[in-house]
This record gives structure tokens, sequence and C-alpha cells, in this order.
């Protein structure tokens, strides 16, 4: 049987960060895909070698730039929110640290977006770098979303607010959305 | 300046930084000289948190590489740059699903095992770090440890050392630093000594850069 002919199966919980970063992948590329959902968060962070495999073997429409320079830079950018910031924020550590959990988790996405605005300072256009979408891209909402759970102020970064703004608005993003999942709770739906 | 006056790239580093030390491994491994300009992540409250160092990384963190006119940081995203634009010898494999599951086994470890470690994360945790980093590291390791049996050769994914090998010897070092017990993982254990058998990972070694201390120095 050729593995070609079968869906991709996503195995996905609603309000992850990691899974919404593949739905949008998946969504941005056309790609239809069985979702089953799973409410146990295994650990974060091995995302970004599923959206690479799919950029190289389904390569349009990009997610990462023709440019090397860019292309390091949509990588570094990423791997500062999925190494940086999420696995300090996710729901086992949060869990782990117990009372304080807000006030950590605030710290950390604090820090971590002191240090990604003044980095898109450098490569934002219209979006994380440059003005096209790109993994980088696919990083970022998500991890606002979570700041805005986290009620983390974002006035202090316009960059990133007005990125997070400006992507929310395509429709790879808003499909994939965690209030549009087949897991979402009904309280919590779009 | 993008580079220092001999055109090389600048690297700048803490000795013990897991993250540096991929970063150096990869450097050694495609055979790129570069000049080392250490960090210390300890001394005067943490050099790297330094307004003159935010001027060459604003994520104040290390490692950085200035080369070919900029700045990059994020070990992984270094390394794909080298090996992007010095291809050889490989550091990512052909195949694309091999190569997914070498960026499967990196992320992993960069993004699943070495964050919940790193030195800010256990300032903060306080008294009960010891317990949190051996926590993280099992948890992690027994996770890589099932994937490893599916994926490994002679190293992590077949028998070509790759991206993933880089990761995996500074996190076996941190796990010693932790005094995690690593006779449960007789997988990541053999790896790991074959891999320190390489040139690349001994001059990369923490023991033997500019930087280390001389009570720690090999």
């Amino acid at each position: 049987m050729s593995a070609a002919l079968v869906k991709p199966v996503l195995y996905s919980y609603f309000r992850s960060s990691c899974s919404w970063r593949v739905r949008i992948a998946l969504a941005l590329k056309g790609i239809t895909y069985d979702q089953v959902p799973v409410n146990l968060l295994k650990d974060g962070g091995q995302q970004l070698a599923i959206i690479e495999y799919l950029e190289e073997t389904r390569p349009n429409p990009r997610l990462l730039p023709q440019d090397q320079k860019k292309r390091a830079q949509v990588r570094m950018i990423s791997d500062h929110i999925v190494s940086g910031i999420q696995p300090l924020q996710n729901l086992a550590v949060l869990q782990r640290v117990g009372e304080k959990k807000l006030e950590w988790a605030q710290h950390y996405i604090t820090n971590g977006f002191q240090a990604l605005e003044r980095i898109l300072k450098n490569t934002a256009g219209r979006y994380c770098v440059g003005d096209e979408v790109s993994m980088a891209d696919l990083c970022l909402v998500p991890q606002v979303y979570n700041a805005e759970r986290y009620k983390v102020d974002l006035a202090l970064y316009p960059t990133i607010t007005r990125i997070n703004k400006t992507l929310l608005e395509l429709e790879a993003f808003q499909v994939s959305h965690p209030t549009k999942q087949p897991d979402t709770p009904a309280e919590l739906r779009a």
C-alpha cells in the first residue's frame, strides 16, 4: 500500500501551542488530514521537526525563505519561542511549580518577549522575517495566545502585537485556532 | 562589525553551556576555524546580560555566532545555517525521513530537556534544584532511550554523525553533572561513549576551553 495515499493523522490537543503550530502549517500547505484529539500533553518541542519535514516534502507554499540568512533568522526566532519560552510555561511544568504558576509563566513569557521584541525590530517586515509568512510566524501566534492567557501585558511589545494581529487575519491561523477544534470544549468554542 | 579583523567567525561561548558546546562540535566537525569570546554566565550577575553583549545578541544568550555578516543565536539555527553554507561533512542525512528523525531527536533534547534544567531555571527553582534537574533529565532520557532504540545505529540515527549526536553528548554531560543514573539508558550511554572518541567532541569539550577554570581543566 502506498503511504502517499493515506491521509496524515495529527494527534492534537486543542489548546496546545505545539499542536496549533502544526495545524497552521497543514492549513497553509492545504494538506488535508485526520485529527485525533489527545487530552494528554506529551512533551512539546518536536513540532519544528514535523514542520521542516512538511516543508521538504510539500514545498508549496514556502514556510522557510529561500535566502539562507533569512532562513537562519526564521529558525532562530522559532527556536527561541519553542525552546526558550514555551517549555518553561507548558502545562506539566506549571503543574509542578504549583501555587506560583501564574508568576512563573509571566516571568518566562516576559523575559522571552523582551528578547523577541528586540530581535523582531531587526528582522520583521509585515511578518516576523520580511514580508512572507514563515515557520517563525507559526510559533509566534500560539505563544501570544498563551501570553494573553497568563495575563502578560502585551502593550510593551508593539512589534509582536502588530504581527500577531496581521497573522490572525489569515485563514490558516483561524481554522486552526484553539476555539475551533474538534475537541474544543463548548464553553471555549468560537 | 560583523566579524573579527581576521574575517574569521566569532563564537560567543561559555565553557559549560551545553548549547555552546553543540555549536563548538559543529564547527570542529566542519573544520571551521573561528575566534572564541568567552561570556561568563555566572560572573558579574551574568555577563550575557551586560549592555555590550546585548548589542551583539539582543537575545542575551550564548551561543551567538558572528558569521558572514550576520549574528545568529539558538544552537540548532546556527547548526542548520552551517550545514547549508558549509555542507561537508554532512550533519543531516540526505534521506528526508532520517533527516526528520535527526531533527526530532534534536528538538526533544533542545526543547524538551535542556531548557528545564538550564542555569537560569535552576537558579529560580532554588533549593530543590537537584531534584528538579534530575526529574526533567530522567523524563527526557526515558523517552529518548525509547526513540533511539528505533533510530540508532552506531550513532543516534543510523551510522553517520548528525545534529542529534551534537545534542546528545552535552546533555549526557549535564545528566552526569546532576547525578542522574545513566545505567537505565544503555543506548544513550553507548552512543555517548562512541561519540566521545571522536576528535571534534574532545576539542570542544567543556574541560578544554579558553575559559575553563583551572580546577576543571583536563
